[in-house]
């Protein structure tokens, strides 16, 4: 396992920083989406469908530093076999200029229905995620980030 | 914005049979969300890479549809499950219609 390779050197760190400060200097957000963008979304998904909480587990850290990157584990439990499976996941963030953050597709050879992106949060907001099973079965969960200096100049 | 440099990609190379491997990949791109100004108050255009694909032996297994909220130099970690040994594949695809792929070969004794 070559997991050196994954360290950025102090030279990318520093300019990782730098691009960071001049994004969130050049960024200021002009609207930003709210819990009803959230949920116009998923009713052109799923209509007025009902979901379950449950079953879904958001990792994501209380307070981000950095709105910029924000580690984000989406894992829900299934046994992922063909007769029961996580079709889909969809992760919406209420407070940013535009609701969607990321849509997985799970299949049965994916084995776990587990994955982990970085993402940009413009302020203290809420992460949503919504699991659709292969039975047309949904589930929902929601967890608050607080954000310290927002991915978009707040 | 095209991309830029190649993507990194992390998967064992062996596995044993029914044995769920993690996979981590890493793209270098600005993800421009189109929110921005520049200094004379235009508009930045939207440039980002909106999908994901991974693919084993040409089946796609996982995909992911990003949006603008997602950060900037793309991180994406999944799991397969192994079952046979091949190769997979995995695309990136960017909003100007250009794609990157990236693969690597997994043995299953």
């Amino acid at each position: 396992m070559q997991l050196r390779s994954w360290t950025p050197s102090r030279r990318e760190t520093m300019g990782l920083g730098l691009t960071a400060l001049l994004a969130a200097a050049l960024a200021p957000c002009l609207v930003m989406a709210t819990e009803e963008a959230v949920a116009a979304e998923l009713k052109k998904l799923y209509g007025d469908k009902p979901m379950a909480d449950g079953k879904i587990k958001l990792d994501l850290p209380e307070i981000a530093e950095n709105g910029l990157v924000v580690p984000l584990n989406v894992d829900v439990e299934s046994p992922m076999t063909d007769g029961d499976y996580v079709k889909a996941v969809h992760v919406f963030a209420d407070g940013n200029p535009l609701p969607q953050v990321v849509t997985y597709k799970f299949t049965p050879q994916s084995g776990k229905a587990a994955a982990s992106v970085r993402m940009r949060l413009a302020q203290t907001q809420n992460v949503i995620a919504v699991a659709e099973m292969s039975n047309g079965t949904l589930y929902t969960a929601k967890a608050q980030v607080k954000v310290t200096i927002g991915g978009c100049g707040g | 914005m095209a991309i830029k440099s190649k993507p990194r990609v992390k998967v064992p190379s062996e596995a044993k049979a029914g044995e769920i491997v993690e996979i981590k990949t890493l793209i270098s791109h600005e993800m421009e969300t189109g929110q921005r100004k520049d200094s004379t108050g235009k508009t930045i255009p939207r440039a980002i890479i909106n999908k994901f694909t991974a693919s084993f032996n040409g089946k796609t297994f996982f995909e992911a549809d990003w949006f603008t909220s997602v950060s900037a130099n793309p991180y994406q970690a999944f799991f397969y499950k192994a079952s046979e040994s091949g190769e997979f594949t995995f695309t990136w695809k960017d909003d100007d219609g250009s794609e990157q792929t990236a693969s690597a070969k997994l043995t299953v004794a």
